[in-house]
């Protein structure tokens, strides 16, 4: 940096904050339109079955309905939803944005009613009748890999939707030569982000100007408006994406979904704005789901804990369709598996498989907390079968700066995402002993196994890396305004994560000027040509970078003008704090050369992933009666290269923590046998409250910048969530090591816990 | 139906459909859109205002069965300009991310360091009858109707124990009865 | 999840408004605090053609300590339970069973009268009036009518109340000195459902049990007394055997209800940790009170 740095590192508060604390947060559900109708999707009930015929005779006959769209409104082909990263097979996969002659899974949109009022959309879409001649359904993995019935028949010959393999070195050898393998299976269960606020859209159609504004953007913007733009074949810039204040992401939110397309048609058919704001009950049905995994993996290990290879198979149920970045998780886990450690032989095969469950996509650390909890639960059964310390196990084959970049396993088929890629920095022991020791791990041991007061505690300890910092771009434009502030316009997307606070800090170092000047525009389309948005932990790394060199553009730019204003050479104008000054003392400010179009433009490449590293460390205590588990103490430790702000790390990592334990603990999406969803309500998807974990403790290095990109800067936050799975549960395998009880099938709920220690008979 | 409701001290007539929620109401009927709506089914606290000083969630309520009340919401607790000690403590301690919560978590908090002022206990108060003592296990127990998804929780606690402790200084306690 | 559309009225007497029932003939519900109410009409699993508000009505609130009995208004809250040094002392089992009553902006507004006549086999007042034999004061177009609490529950979300008449007040025996009590509540998280819960009261006969209650909830389709246990604990010393007897039977005798979150096993298991639990900390209780 050019300038002194005052803000980046800081303890900086976030600038989103006041307008939150007045309740003056603008989003979805707070915009209104003069004249708009509100929309209801009318769903499937069945999970898999013929769609015969919609009646909707007698909702359009209720006075202030409008219409009623089912796929007969859709001209020609209906559109499918496109894939982030397409390969070879799953194409036929695809989710058509409303369904036509099959339903595939319960909550499956097949028509949209038009009101005056949500309250007689709703009544409206009661009276609306699918008639669908129900297909079995197919729930697990078993069914689905028999093949009976297909999800697909006539266009597939399997209900495979995608098999990757994840290879490195020689796993076969590898094994054949190792002193122990260990391996087991695991399961992680099906659950979903839950932003807690639902999703919405308001779709306007200018009919004069043939332009579609979408309000309602999150996360992908612009990726969204070039699917949308096809769907609806219009050029790219008669279409907008809007985003306003987002109630939390973690992955699920701001996917294209097919309510995108039907409620932008439902606005270019009605010539009226509409809205469509989903219900908490139809949003458990509606978005997104994540985590289902199986996993048939093993482990094999020289005599001194090396890790020599990692093989086996996974099989993620990826629901019904592939959604847009619906493989997401799949590749990532077998990708990733391997996590922090130095494993030279790989052989993973992880496959998708479709069945008549709520599409999948991503939820924070996605494959990564899957595969972090295979192998975590594999180190300690390796390390109780080796007589190892649990730590030594970890600590020997953790990576070194020294073997950085470490390649990780490639990935096959590409699908152009960084199907080869490599930790890119690091001394990975260094957060491992930072966390121990803030853990007090000596003094915890103690207590390890054994009884007191009629709970039995456990410690353990995981170590993960984080993948962030998603390619290939991402843009930014600074502009000097009349009154000299300066606006900075970024194609990131803010879904909660304080991205105004960070770009803010870094463009207010960059330029050398107070934070207060600086007003951020971010996230929707009528700033930009073009952008990318927040996902893959990228928006400090990709969005902070490209601030950073429009930023320096800008200044440039400043130079240069200022140069000629005062007659001089530009190397004799040095620029300091947001003034240019000759070298007879002449001052400029930035707002004296605004007229002249004071601005800076950066498009920010890099392929290059950025890997934080980081260890956890937990302390449990389990009630052997009820099967209740509490965590009384939480350690994280992550390096992230460069702390931009620590404050909003801290609240990143330790809120990802909290939803891990969600995750580990409750947070689950059953299905009966007939493919019918079984949670609709809050009171059975069990978030975690205020109540329910300790507070916990988090700490950050930046010993090791990222070489990737010039702040240095490593994407994080979804590193909380990633090792909760592997910790938690070696945590309680350790308090009831006097039962040999293996909790490897997630989650931990009481009642699975006390059926661990109470085996039906 | 006609209603009169009284929101943060202003009486305003209303022409309601009798199903209308008292979230609705505001949200829809008053403009009043700091009031969240996370569940509409009383689980996550997003919608909690004050009625009558106590609080209540307006998504599991009427707007037709507060003619008699006195309402508050996010926007009647402090002026623009004037955040207030709470809202000061949130920033300082970062109790949220997304800020979807936020507004239901001040009212909530509000609410309770009303309720505790008032004396009345918690579960996870050791004696029903001795003065409350707010700690950090009862701050968060008294806040769990409150949900953040983004599990700020940690912040949300700490700010509502600094704002009561604040207080604690400024205004000694009067002595109990 | 609007409300499905229904009429409202707000009558301001009892005869009224159990007219305005009569009138409906079943299509009609009351409304009190509408904590259970309303979450079932936001899932349309209730579309009543009109609610019949009862806040102008008057007598309906009021908690009454007299000599021979307690008496609770049925539009007394949960916070007004809480509230109550009074009832603190005369039954302090109340206040402790409905400290789990969901969260603190529910129990600002939830009503016991509601929570009776909603029926929900996890509620905890239900389960109290059970044990402690309460009566339940109903009026109907057709005139009064008292009803033990155990005979108004018919079953999960049912009850044995007329289609026109609405619950007015619930009464209390009052507690002998000296009378222990328990309660234990398994939830997922605090403020859940009841995935079980034991409720017990007992007096001492010299060293010896007596006139033992025993009674559960949330791991039975009704709340619901259990006699094995309660003979389990008569004339026995209150100590770690009497208590495990009295666990093991209650666990034995129930029949527990499945669902998403817990199955029978666990159920009948965790209903016999619970009691065993409650009663050693209803000794407890007793122990600390006299130092």
């Amino acid at each position: 940096m050019n300038t002194p740095n005052t803000y980046i590192g800081g303890h900086v508060e976030r600038v989103e904050d006041a307008r939150f604390l007045r309740g003056a947060g603008r989003y979805i559900d707070d915009v209104t339109r003069e004249g708009m109708l509100h929309a209801c999707v009318v769903r499937s009930a069945v999970a898999h079955g013929r769609l015969v015929s919609i009646d909707a005779e007698e909702a359009l006959a209720m006075p202030g309905v409008h219409a009623v769209l089912t796929a007969a409104d859709v001209t020609g082909e209906i559109p499918t939803i496109p894939f982030r990263r397409p390969n070879p097979k799953i194409g036929p996969y695809a989710q058509p944005v409303i369904a036509r002659e099959r339903v595939r899974y319960f909550g499956e949109p097949v028509a949209l009613v038009l009101a005056d009022s949500p309250e007689l959309a709703e009544d409206a879409a009661e009276l609306v009748l699918p008639e669908i001649e129900p297909l079995p359904a197919v729930v697990t993995r078993d069914a689905a890999l028999a093949a009976e019935p297909l999800l697909f028949p006539g266009t597939t010959e399997d209900n495979l939707a995608a098999v990757f393999t994840a290879g490195k070195g020689d796993a076969e050898a590898a094994f054949a030569g190792a002193a122990l393998v260990v391996g087991d299976s695991f399961s992680t269960q099906r659950q979903t982000a839950l932003p807690l606020e639902t999703r919405g859209l308001l779709a306007e159609w200018d009919a004069d100007a043939q332009h579609l504004t979408v309000h309602g953007a999150a996360k992908l913007p612009f990726f969204n408006r070039r699917a949308m733009a096809k769907m609806m074949d219009l050029p790219e810039t008669s279409v907008d994406y809007v985003e306003h204040d987002v109630g939390g992401g973690f992955g699920a939110r701001g996917e294209f979904y097919p309510e995108d397309f039907l409620v932008a048609l439902a606005a270019r058919i009605t010539g009226r704005p509409v809205k469509w704001v989903e219900d908490r009950r139809e949003h458990f049905a509606a978005i997104a789901h994540s985590r289902e995994a199986e996993a048939q993996v093993e482990l094999a290990l020289d005599a001194s804990g090396r890790i020599l290879g990692l093989r086996g198979e996974m099989f993620m149920n990826v629901g019904a369709y592939v959604r847009p970045n619906g493989m997401t998780p799949v590749r990532n886990c077998a990708q990733f598996m391997s996590g922090p450690y130095r494993v030279p032989n790989i052989a993973l095969q992880a496959t998708a498989y479709v069945a008549n469950k709520t599409p999948a996509g991503t939820f924070r650390g996605p494959g990564r907390y899957e595969g972090s909890f295979f192998i975590e639960r594999l180190l300690d059964m390796a390390a109780a079968r080796l007589g190892l310390d649990r730590r030594t196990i970890r600590q020997v084959n953790l990576l070194t700066n020294a073997e950085m970049p470490y390649p990780l396993a490639q990935i096959r088929p590409s699908d152009g995402s960084r199907a080869e890629t490599s930790c890119d920095s690091g001394e990975y022991s260094e957060a491992f002993h930072r966390c121990l020791q803030a853990f007090d791990w000596e003094e915890k041991e103690k207590l390890d196994g054994r009884l007191i007061d009629g709970r039995y505690h456990g410690i353990a300890v995981s170590c993960f890396i984080e993948g962030g910092a998603s390619g290939p771009a991402e843009t930014a434009r600074i502009q000097v305004a009349g009154d000299g502030g300066v606006e900075v316009y970024v194609g990131s997307s803010a879904i909660g994560q304080g991205l105004e606070t960070v770009m803010a800090q870094i463009a207010a170092d960059t330029l050398g000027l107070p934070m207060e000047c600086i007003r951020i525009y971010h996230g929707s389309t009528t700033y930009l040509a073009e952008g990318w948005g927040s996902y893959g932990s990228r928006a400090t790394v990709m969005g902070g970078n490209a601030v950073r060199e429009a930023a320096l553009a800008l200044l440039a730019r400043f130079r240069a003008l200022a140069a000629r204003r005062l007659g001089v050479g530009e190397a004799e104008v040095s620029v300091v704090g947001g003034q240019a000054v000759g070298p007879d003392g002449a001052v400029l400010d930035l707002a004296d050369l605004a007229a002249e179009g004071l601005a800076g433009e950066a498009k920010f490449l890099n392929s290059d992933a950025t890997y934080t590293n980081g260890t956890a460390a937990v302390h449990v205590a389990v009630d052997p009666e009820t099967g209740r588990v509490e965590v009384l103490d939480y350690v994280v430790c992550d390096e992230v290269g460069r702390i931009v702000n620590a404050l909003t790390l801290h609240g990143q990592v330790t809120g990802a923590a909290v939803q891990g334990f969600g995750s580990v603990f409750g947070e689950e999406l059953p299905y009966d046998d007939d493919g019918a969803l079984l949670v609709g309500t809050l009171a059975d998807y069990l978030v975690p409250l205020a109540t329910d974990y300790p507070r916990v403790r988090c700490l950050s290095l930046e010993s090791y910048p990222s070489p990737t990109n010039p702040l240095g800067a490593k994407g994080a936050g979804e590193g909380g969530i990633i090792p909760v799975g592997g910790a938690v549960a070696n945590a309680v395998a350790s308090a009831l090591r006097a039962f040999g009880v293996a909790p490897n099938h997630l989650p931990l709920s009481p009642a699975r816990v006390w059926a661990l220690l109470n085996p039906p008979d | 139906m006609e209603i009169t409701l009284t929101v943060n001290g202003r009486a305003q007539a209303l022409e309601l459909d009798p199903r209308t929620t008292l979230l609705d109401a505001l949200r829809d009927h008053l403009q009043l859109t700091g009031t969240k709506k996370g569940c509409d089914h009383g689980q996550c606290g997003a919608c909690t205002i004050l009625l009558n000083g106590r609080r209540i969630n307006a998504c599991l309520t009427l707007a037709a069965m507060h003619e008699a009340d006195e309402i508050a919401t996010i926007e009647g607790l402090a002026p623009p300009d004037d955040p207030g000690a709470l809202q000061a403590a949130f920033l300082h301690h970062d109790g949220f991310q997304c800020g979807y919560c936020t507004p239901g978590q001040i009212v909530s908090a509000t609410g309770m360091l009303e309720e505790a002022r008032a004396g009345w206990p918690s579960h996870v108060s050791p004696n029903l009858e001795a003065e409350v003592a707010l700690d950090r296990s009862e701050v968060a127990e008294r806040m769990s109707g409150n949900l953040c998804r983004c599990a700020a929780y940690t912040g949300i606690v700490e700010a509502i124990l600094e704002t009561a402790e604040q207080e604690r200084d400024v205004e000694p306690r009067e002595a109990a009865e | 999840m609007k409300l499905p559309a229904f009429d409202y009225a707000c009558p301001e007497t009892l005869d009224e408004a159990t007219a305005l029932l009569a009138e409906a003939g079943g299509d009609a519900k009351v409304i009190a605090g509408g904590q259970s109410l309303l979450p079932f009409m936001a899932f349309r699993l209730a579309a009543p053609s009109l609610l019949v508000d009862l806040r102008k009505i008057a007598g309906l609130d009021g908690i009454e300590v007299a000599d021979g009995e307690i008496r609770l208004g049925a539009m007394v809250r949960w916070r007004d339970i809480l509230d109550s040094a009074a009832l603190a002392r005369a039954l302090p089992l109340l206040p402790a069973a409905i400290g789990h009553v969901a969260h603190y902006q529910i129990r600002n507004r939830g009503t016991l009268g509601g929570s009776l006549a909603h029926a929900d086999p996890a509620s905890e007042f239900p389960c109290i009036a059970v044990l402690c034999g309460a009566s339940v004061d109903v009026v109907g177009a057709g005139g009064h009518r008292t009803i033990p609490a155990d005979e108004l529950i018919a079953g999960p979300m049912e009850t044995t109340l007329e289609d026109d008449e609405i619950i007015v007040a619930v009464r209390f025996p009052r507690w002998p000195e000296g009378r222990r009590w328990a309660f234990d509540e398994f939830a997922l998280r605090h403020g859940d459902l009841a995935i079980a819960a034991v409720a017990a009261a007992y007096d001492m006969d010299g060293p010896h049990i007596a006139h033992a209650r025993v009674a559960v909830m949330g791991a039975t389709d009704t709340p619901q007394r259990v006699p094995p246990a309660e003979d389990a604990l008569n004339g026995r010393a209150p100590d770690d055997d009497t208590f495990g007897a009295a666990a093991a039977a209650a666990s034995a005798a129930i029949e527990p209800t499945e669902d998403l979150h817990a199955g029978a096993a666990y159920r009948r298991a965790l209903v016999g940790t619970l009691l065993r639990r409650a009663l050693a900390e209803s000794c407890a209780r007793e122990r600390e009170a006299a130092e």
